[in-house]
């Protein structure tokens, strides 16, 4: 037995030590592509735990990659460079509520949709709502600094973050931010770890901020003819006084992908369907629906349709949920990205896909959280498929290409990890990309935490084909 | 064909593709949550099944985790990519069968049999009548019994606690047949026993026919019918079971009926799933999809039934389990609910995770009794909960599992667990 494991196992319980192949395998991997065999997969089920195995990683040098339930997009909890994969997803449930704070204390282990149940008995919300709010942990949210639809509104975990406990890479404790709203006490630490990838510590509590919860909610569906005026929908919308909880989009592919799956009355002919939440107090709601609706036709929507019940709405969300699954039918692959652009730019951006489709003659539908710019271009392909896959990676390029000339960003919601690690140069440049690795060299100087992630390798290349 | 290739096919290798690794199927496995790894979810496993096709892994190492896996389904309700898990879990299992085949040693499946299952005298009684019994479920599935639980000892007085007292041989063979009926009928359907409910729950089968009868159905129980093969097909004996499954095609055809209607969600289960097991385009395949779009859960049957009111209060607070193939195999799962709905008195109160596995699942139960008592008293715990004073299900391997948990609660004074139409029949329905 190596030295590191005998360190490791004089506080760790066996049961949480996993080294056989079957274990080792089941923790090579998560939602995005690649597979890694760790040489460990170890559990902490407490602070006390998680400091162990830090120190003796540390110790002895071994890489160390912070986990959740695994279902991160972009290769987060990958253990690419081998060493131990720490899974925290059995840490037992802690959610601490302080209602008349407005705040809630949680153990990295939480699901994300876990907090907001809890808060919801508080007449409160915890507003990030990543769609894999009911499987995702906490500790991947807050790594990742998820998205989800109702951002437009509410912002992004980050937004929600007041203070947190991390476990820095030589296994010491700290803890940053705090309870309040108002905290300018020297730098910021709390917003730099939120959607550092677990490449700067391992997040061991979190403290959150919670809202009030909205008393009602009224779904609109706006049909348009073409993309452009979507867009043009969704500023005006925007500029008018009214803020939606959230606004998605659906293209034709999307639609049309959705109603060969499992027809839900969407309107196939539609070249985009705008899907909008708007919360807030009834009165509101009659008011600003009306608005709506008149904002839509005025610039030249197809159609408007408002759900009369709440059963008519939630078949229109079901039918938003059911594009994953509609077009994985077109091909078993999913490449889905999250490039976002400036608001103003959809029209632009879903022109330039158009291009990139053709050019590479590849399957890309596109939906996303149009109200924050936050498109999900998915290109549908088989892994199984070398040459295809080759056009893919090209294809996956120039989109990161276009959100960056548009003035966007590579990622909106997912992470960087392993697959946009190449493209970081393009939208910081030499000197911020270089600042980026200074804070993260000072942080953990023997770059034993979840390396291979965010700071691409001299000469690295997005790669989505085996061997 | 090489090697790899021979077990990429044998194994679904082309299907572990439509899995994307989303995890959305981990808060819906119960293995994953007593066992806490992700070795024992459906994503896990079914990564470790393209790795083993990948030639990473072995066949070895794919064993336990696809021997823990309770085979409910309840990912593949859940699954947004429509991953075809259970042809995956069967394919498996089929490929651990047959390299177990090749180094296993014949003396444990007899120190078993001769040793353990033979001399338990309440066994056998339980059981009815052995050759009867063999003839039902072929001495394979009982082989298989022993060989999986090699390692672990049987907990067979615990089983034997709970199970009820049976008839004699003499009530068993003056069952009759078929019943005509005068008036017209509500449809004729022909009656699948299975072999648990039959051997086990003899009295739970009479009273089905009984209920069939009084909602004015006609009925025949076909004699040739054999064992659904489900038991075969989790243990990886393909082959038995797709024989299983023709002898019963065969043993329907001869009558013209238009259901048939069994009581146990896990057989009923397998045989809506028979076309499966044939080619598209053949014969048997084509016989089989008539099969299938006969097979209804009784609880199916009964709630189209025009003209029937129940005469008798029960006054009773009852729960729900719903068995896990009913629900995510045949996708049946509001009929049980509307028909005790309709029971004077019932007072229903639902379970806070109804689609969580009683721990049951086939044999799990006997070959894993260790993880199946763990996941059992996860269900308790939600049981117990409701206050109810019966748990009513629609399969006998939960009815058996039920009645241990409330054995393990030691609360059996003030709860048992029933059958749903053992429900039905205590409330004296009555045509109009």
């Amino acid at each position: 037995m190596s030295n590191w494991m005998e360190a490791l196992k004089k506080e760790i319980p066996d049961h949480q030590i996993m080294t056989g192949i079957a274990d080792r395998y089941s923790y090579s991997f998560d939602a995005s592509f690649g597979e890694h065999l760790p040489d460990a997969a170890i559990q902490a089920k407490s602070k006390q735990e998680v400091v162990h195995i830090v120190k003796v990683a540390n110790q002895f040098n071994i890489p160390i990659y912070p986990r959740g339930q695994g279902t991160c997009l972009s290769g987060g909890p990958l253990p690419v460079c081998g060493g131990i994969v720490l899974d925290l997803s059995q840490w037992p449930e802690q959610i601490d509520m302080n209602a008349d704070d407005l705040t809630v204390q949680v153990s990295p282990s939480v699901l994300t949709a876990r907090i907001n149940e809890e808060a919801e008995k508080h007449g409160l919300m915890y507003a990030p709502d990543p769609s894999s709010a009911h499987v995702a942990t906490i500790g991947g949210n807050l790594a990742e600094n998820s998205g989800g639809p109702r951002g437009l509104k509410y912002g992004v975990t980050k937004d929600f973050v007041l203070g947190l406990e991390l476990v820095t890479p030589e296994g010491e404790v700290i803890r940053t931010g705090g309870q309040t709203i108002k905290n300018v006490t020297g730098f910021d630490l709390t917003k730099l770890i939120v959607g550092s990838e677990g490449t700067l510590g391992v997040i061991t509590e979190a403290t959150l901020k919670l809202v009030p919860k909205p008393p009602a909610v009224q779904t609109i569906m706006v049909e348009f003819n073409d993309v452009r005026t979507a867009g043009k929908a969704i500023s005006r919308t925007l500029t008018s006084g009214i803020l939606p909880s959230k606004m998605e989009f659906m293209d034709q592919a999307c639609i049309q992908a959705v109603e060969n799956f499992k027809p839900s009355g969407l309107p196939v002919d539609a070249e985009a369907i705008v899907i909008i939440e708007l919360d807030g107090h009834l009165e509101t709601l009659n008011v600003e629906t009306i608005l709506v609706e008149n904002i839509m036709l005025e610039i030249g929507a197809a159609n408007v349709s408002i759900p009369a019940t709440s059963e008519d709405a939630a078949r229109i969300w079901h039918a938003r949920k059911q594009v994953s699954p509609a077009i994985a039918k077109i091909k078993p692959t999913k490449v889905s990205e999250d490039a976002t652009v400036p608001r103003s730019k959809i029209p632009d951006m879903m022109d330039r896909l158009h291009i990139i489709k053709e050019k590479y003659q590849v399957e890309v539908v596109v939906f996303g959280h149009a109200g924050d710019g936050n498109l999900h271009p998915n290109i549908l392909c088989d892994k199984r498929d070398q040459e295809e896959m080759a056009r893919v990676e090209q294809a996956v390029e120039e989109i990161f290409q276009a959100a960056i000339d548009l003035g966007g960003t590579l990622s909106g919601e997912h992470g960087i990890g392993t697959m946009k690690a190449p493209f970081m140069e393009q939208e910081l440049g030499t000197v911020g990309l270089e600042m980026m690795k200074r804070i993260k060299d000072s942080w953990d100087p023997k770059g034993i935490m979840n390396p291979g992630k965010i700071f691409p390798e001299k000469g690295q290349k997005l790669v989505l084909r085996n061997g | 064909m090489g090697e790899l290739q021979t077990l990429q096919q044998k194994i679904n290798y082309d299907k572990t593709f439509d899995c994307v690794q989303c995890g959305y199927c981990l808060p819906a496995c119960p293995t994953y949550e007593t066992l806490e790894k992700e070795t024992h979810s459906p994503r896990g496993r079914i990564n470790l099944v393209k790795m083993v096709a990948e030639g990473k892994a072995s066949v070895e190492d794919l064993e336990k985790p696809m021997e823990k896996c309770l085979g409910c389904m309840a990912c593949t309700t859940v699954c947004p990519t429509n991953v075809q898990y259970g042809q995956i879990l069967e394919g498996a299992k089929e490929v651990i069968e047959d390299h177990r085949v090749k180094s296993a040693s014949r003396n444990r499946i007899e120190d078993f049999l001769f040793g353990s299952f033979f001399p338990s005298e309440k066994w056998m009684n339980t059981l009815g009548n052995l050759t009867w019994f063999y003839q039902r479920t072929g001495i394979q599935a009982l082989a298989n019994i022993s060989r999986l639980t090699k390692l672990a000892p049987l907990h067979l007085d615990k089983f034997e606690k709970v199970i009820p007292k049976q008839p004699s041989p003499k009530e068993r063979a003056q069952r009759m047949k078929r019943y005509i009926r005068k008036r017209p009928a509500q449809a004729k359907v022909a009656f699948f026993t299975g072999c648990v409910m039959d051997g086990v729950f003899f009295q739970t089968n009479q009273n089905t026919l009984e209920l069939l009868l009084r909602f004015g159905f006609e009925v025949v129980i076909p004699e040739q019918q054999t064992c659904c093969g489900a038991l075969h097909a989790h243990s990886g004996k393909v082959n038995d079971s797709i024989d299983l499954a023709k002898r019963n095609i065969v043993a329907f055809e001869e009558e013209e009926v238009d259901y048939i209607v069994n009581n146990a969600g896990g057989c009923g289960a397998r045989m809506v799933e028979y076309h499966h097991l044939f080619k598209e385009g053949t014969s048997w395949h084509k016989r089989a999809k008539q099969f299938v779009s006969k097979i209804r859960d009784i609880s199916e049957v009964l709630v189209e039934a025009d003209g029937m009111f129940f005469n008798k209060s029960v006054d009773k607070t009852v729960t729900y389990q719903p068995s896990c193939h009913m629900t995510n195999v045949q996708k049946v799962k509001t009929p049980p609910l509307q028909l005790m709905k309709k029971v004077p008195g019932v007072k229903l109160k639902e379970l806070a995770r109804p689609d969580f596995c009683c721990g049951s699942a086939g044999i799990y139960n006997i070959v894993n009794y260790e993880d199946s008592m763990d996941i059992l008293d996860l269900k308790m715990n939600d049981v117990c909960g409701t206050g109810s004073e019966s748990v009513v299900t629609t399969n006998p391997g939960c009815l058996l599992q039920m009645k241990l948990g409330i054995e393990r609660e030691g609360v059996s004074h003030t709860m048992n667990a029933v059958h749903l139409v053992d429900l039905l029949l205590e409330a004296d329905p009555q045509q109009q």
